[in-house]
């Protein structure tokens, strides 16, 4: 047992410590949101990002962005906010949904195409997709999904389907056969065997790559930009580049619009945080 | 022994049937309607020029339109992937700069009976003329002028270098003119008043010679004097003029949107340049409305064209979004001054060549101006390496090779490789192997195909095209003389700079850094974390997660903007510490040196990595066993020696795929380095997958050369990750504890 006055000073440093490094961690979303809030621009070399004549309008005509066509008053901002929140959950659920299979395959069974298989996955990220933007789109049109947000998301989930699979097979290694081989023991056939008795147990992992994939989904531009062809199917990244224009960008506005696009993912990661740990934990990233 | 699989899992039996539903559901409203008129266009959200468009369209009772709004990034690469496939839009709104590029990328008609010349300006016909037809139907000019802010100076000074004087008579922090001096768009305007040119008819690189070096030299006296701010970019240039930091602004019509009625403003036309006399000329941007083969094909499409071109139309976007009309048929109003000038400038503008070759001049340009005017280099030496990346982005691809060789190579691999597969499951093991196989691909078809299709066959097609040369329209087989031109950094020296090894170096040293301090910092943060007592965790790390959550190219933008030498937070740190400690530390230049470019996206990219690391490390040490632990203390452990003997050897297997993989992604940050450093000074700082990049987008396009970096990049990670594996011992990426090779 340590005597006290160590301890203490040993926990105000820990402290000390953690909360620089929240400072580091905040300080430069801070001057987004100082950039966001300003209403004059004021160049000045200062170290407190604060905004000078502090104002709302800049959320506001982003948030309040509006199109008329000839069924009304369409509220576009709400509806890009749809369309990023609806391609990244379904990113989310169908990228899982392809990998969970594959990924339990990949861990309790032996078959030929397992090896290269694997390479092959660890392959795909190292390539940089720098030249294989129109190869996708020329197969997106071949298949029709040109301009859709079904396209988009069957291109979001593909690509974060290799990721998911190596964190998901790492978990399932860590659950024992028994289990399962208990379960089938007692008359359950091995697709209910892993949907009943592995999937409950890996669930922290499963958010934890669920999350990921979200995220991936909800702040690409590029493809999303490529592929829509319809301003009401945009997703939010894209609404944001468009604050950006040739000559001159409105940069208050795009800060502004960066901080509401960023609010449903720090929601979303506050809830889940706690399975972020859990998940990890159970063999999210053994090897 | 339990029993095999039986029957098929229901779910997946479930999708073909989906994908069918998902198939019509796509296709009916398309078969149902007839097609509309498809017109994009890159107006910035919200502003009246996207109104005014609306407007007219909204006039319009002909065929029905639909009008897309892009974001001015994507345009280029949209047009491009769509038009030759026959999708698209048939009408377009693009600056005419890029007509050389379109046409050769066939993706433009000539507008033919749409245009009356009688009816346009001059120096708009000739923006959009090329090889004896017109590619765009004229609808605004843009140029820059001189503000003035009233209340700082009385009158306009007749020359350039008439500022240098004014600035005594400002207040200190006070400039005389904002402009964007390390911009060859900017710049031009001066280098014309001394007779120089961009691009010489012929084609040549025209910035070199005594007038560019004089034009450099005038500009150097203007910020070495504090006239003009550095390290200006366009933003700047607006807040500057619009707090009343700077009393002139060279600027364009843009401008006095944001201005709005804040402040009392003149513009005029630019100055003249009293070492030769003439005027500064700038370039003109000519706005037109563009038709695309499919759209010049249908007649409503015309004349919507002529409706949007019409006089009236002008005369709107003259009123309302403060266009200077490119027709010759539409009076300014004697009272609006603000458009008259623009007009007047215009009269006296350089439109710019839109020859494709123009393209490739600004990053050669931007490279030399920014040297020359840090003072890092000689205007003669600068200009002539600039002139050298111009003709070296020039180079004609290499001489078309015959495939034969490629195809016999991959015909022999692929014949030897089925033999091996055909022998591996004849055998008796493999046939058994094959049985139970058969299990398992029933639960990795779905994924089998999601990849193969869409990430394995784009990225295979992609990497194919690095066995491509040429423009666009006119690609051939070129076999392997990307790779070599690469590889042998296209006969210059192996080290100089925008060499591949020279990147590679920047890239690898880039990757092992950034590593070091994600793991570093990451593997302290998390310790930290997981100490039993630890209070207000949760709010930790929630906190600690923000730079993963908010999206990477904002706040790539903002660590930018700290790092200005002027106006950055980083400065306004350095200015209170020199307040608080009366000492004199000078503001750093952060981009005009390596190390400190450097230092500049390292911090950027740390700050975005740490917290992955740290959450894996908090996992991973969950997973320790506390009574391993408590039995190295009863045995005499040090904290220190408990860390390093027990934790961290227990943690290491649990980390290194996370690490690996952040490796990897590093390794082709994209993201960062364009935006942060944005490969400043000379592109030293870029790294392989920025270069590849600017191959594929800056420089003339050349995908195929981009897609051999990418290619090589991929080797090199691929060797990279081998070589660990063997040295490491049997781990592979395949999977644990080495149980088959990878």
């Amino acid at each position: 047992m340590k005597p006290g006055p160590t301890r203490v000073l040993e926990r105000v440093a820990v402290h000390a410590l953690l909360l620089g490094a929240v400072a580091f961690a905040l300080y430069p979303v801070l001057w987004v949101i100082a950039l966001a809030l300003s209403g004059t621009p004021a160049p000045e070399a200062t170290a407190l990002p604060m905004p000078l004549d502090p104002t709302l309008s800049h959320f506001e005509s982003v948030a309040g962005a509006s199109k008329t066509t000839p069924d009304g008053e369409v509220w576009l901002f709400g509806r890009q906010l749809l369309n990023s929140l609806v391609v990244a959950l379904a990113t989310a659920g169908v990228g899982i949904g392809i990998a969970l299979p594959a990924a339990y395959a990949l861990a309790r069974f032996e078959f030929f195409g397992k090896a290269s298989g694997m390479a092959a996955l660890l392959m795909t990220q190292m390539f940089p997709a720098v030249a294989s933007a129109i190869p996708l789109y020329l197969i997106l049109d071949a298949l029709s999904l040109l301009n859709s947000r079904t396209g988009l998301v069957l291109c979001y989930a593909s690509t974060s389907v290799p990721f998911a699979i190596f964190q998901l097979r790492a978990a399932f290694e860590a659950i024992p056969v028994e289990l399962e081989e208990a379960a089938m023991v007692d008359g359950a056939t091995r697709w209910q065997a892993f949907t009943k008795v592995v999937l409950p147990v890996a669930r922290p992992t499963i958010a934890v790559t669920a999350l990921f994939a979200f995220m991936s989904a909800y702040n690409e531009f590029i493809l999303a930009a490529t592929l829509l062809d319809d301003e009401s199917m945009y997703t939010l990244p894209v609404m944001l580049q468009r604050f950006i224009g040739e000559y001159d960008a409105q940069w208050e506005k795009f800060a502004a619009g960066a901080i509401m696009v960023s609010v449903p993912v720090m929601a979303l990661f506050y809830l889940a945080q706690r399975h972020l740990v859990a998940g990890l934990a159970s063999g999210g990233v053994k090897g | 022994m339990p029993r095999t699989l039986q029957t098929m899992p229901r779910t997946p039996e479930r999708w073909p049937a989906l994908w069918v539903v998902l198939l019509l559901g796509l296709l009916w409203p398309g078969v149902a309607n007839a097609e509309p008129i498809r017109l994009w266009h890159a107006y910035v959200v919200g502003g009246e020029e996207e109104a005014t468009l609306a407007a007219l369209v909204e006039e319009w009772d002909g065929t029905p339109v639909e009008v897309l709004p892009l974001a001015y990034d994507s345009m280029a690469n949209k047009l491009g992937a769509a038009i030759p496939r026959g999708e698209g839009p048939h009408l377009f709104i693009d600056s005419h700069e890029r007509i050389g590029d379109y046409r050769r990328r066939k993706i433009l008609a000539p507008v033919g009976h749409a245009l009356d010349p009688a009816l346009y300006q001059e120096v708009a016909l000739t923006a959009v003329s090329s090889d004896e037809a017109r590619w765009g139907i004229p609808i605004g000019l843009k140029c820059v002028a001189l503000y003035r802010n009233t209340a700082l100076a009385e009158r306009a000074p007749e020359t350039l270098e008439d500022f240098l004087a004014l600035t005594d008579t400002l207040q200190d922090g006070v400039f005389a003119l904002a402009y964007e001096a390390r911009n060859p768009y900017a710049h031009a305007s001066i280098l014309h008043a001394y007779g120089g040119q961009m691009l010489t008819e012929q084609g040549q690189f025209g910035f070199v010679g005594p007038e560019a070096e004089a034009s450099l030299a005038l500009v150097m006296r203007l910020l070495d004097s504090g006239a003009v701010p550095r390290d200006t970019d366009g933003a700047l240039v607006s807040n500057l003029f619009r707090s009343g930091k700077s009393a002139f602004a060279i600027s364009g019509p843009w401008l006095a949107a944001d201005l709005g009625s804040e402040l009392a403003y003149e513009v005029h036309a630019l100055p003249r340049i009293a070492e030769t006399g003439a005027a500064m000329q700038p370039f003109v941007t000519v706005e037109a409305l563009m038709l695309s083969p499919h759209g010049a094909e249908r007649e409503d499409v015309r004349r919507l064209a002529a409706h949007l071109a019409s006089a009236s139309a002008a005369q709107r976007r003259q009123e309302r979004a403060r266009t200077v009309p490119a027709r010759n048929d539409v009076a300014i109003p004697g009272d609006d001054a603000l458009l008259r000038a623009f007009a007047a400038q215009a009269e006296h503008a350089v439109p710019m060549p839109n020859v494709a070759a123009m393209r490739s001049v600004w990053e050669p340009a931007r490279k030399a101006i920014r040297k020359v005017l840090a003072g890092d280099t000689d205007a003669t030496a600068a200009l002539e390496e600039a002139r050298r990346r111009f003709d070296d982005v020039l180079r004609p691809p290499p001489d078309p090779r015959s495939p034969a060789p490629m195809l016999v190579v991959l015909g022999a691999l692929l014949l030897w490789g089925a033999v091996v597969m055909v022998r591996r499951v004849g055998s008796p093991d493999g046939r058994r192997k094959l049985r139970q196989s058969k299990t398992a691909y029933r639960y990795v078809a779905h994924a089998v195909i999601a990849i193969g299709i869409l990430v394995i066959a784009p990225l295979t097609v992609g990497a194919a095209t690095a066995f491509f040369a040429g423009p666009a329209g006119e690609v051939r087989y070129v076999g392997l003389a990307n790779f070599a031109e690469i590889l042998t950094a296209r006969g210059h020296p192996l080290l100089s700079s925008g060499s591949f090894y020279l990147v590679l170096a920047v890239t690898v040293l880039w990757t092992v850094l950034n590593v070091a301090f994600h793991l570093g910092i990451g593997l302290t943060l998390g310790l930290a974390l997981s100490r039993p007592l630890m209070r207000m965790k949760a709010a930790y790390r929630v906190a600690l997660i923000v730079p993963w959550a908010v999206p990477n190219y904002v706040t790539a933008l903002a660590w930018k903007g700290m790092f200005h030498r002027q106006f950055g937070a980083i400065t306004g740190f350095i200015h209170t510490i020199n307040d608080v400690l009366g000492t004199s530390i000078e503001p750093i230049s952060w981009f005009s040196r390596f190390s400190t470019a450097f230092a500049a996206n390292l911090a950027t990219n740390v700050w975005l990595g740490f917290p992955f690391m740290m959450v894996v490390t908090i996992g991973a040490l969950t997973a320790v066993p506390k009574d391993v632990l408590e039995a190295a203390e009863v045995d005499g452990a040090t904290r220190w020696q408990r860390l390093r003997r027990v934790t961290l050897p227990i943690i290491a297997p649990t980390m290194l795929p996370a690490v690996t993989l952040g490796a990897i992604w590093t390794f082709n940050m994209f993201n960062v380095v364009f935006l942060v450093s944005g490969g400043d000074p000379d592109g030293t700082t870029d790294i392989l997958v920025s270069e590849a990049y600017r191959w594929a987008f800056t420089r003339e396009a050349q995908y195929g050369y981009a897609a051999a970096y990418a290619v090589l990049i991929f080797v090199m990670l691929l060797i990279t990750t081998r070589v660990l594996n063997r040295a490491r011992g049997g781990w592979s990426g395949s999977g644990r504890g080495g149980e088959e090779e990878a």
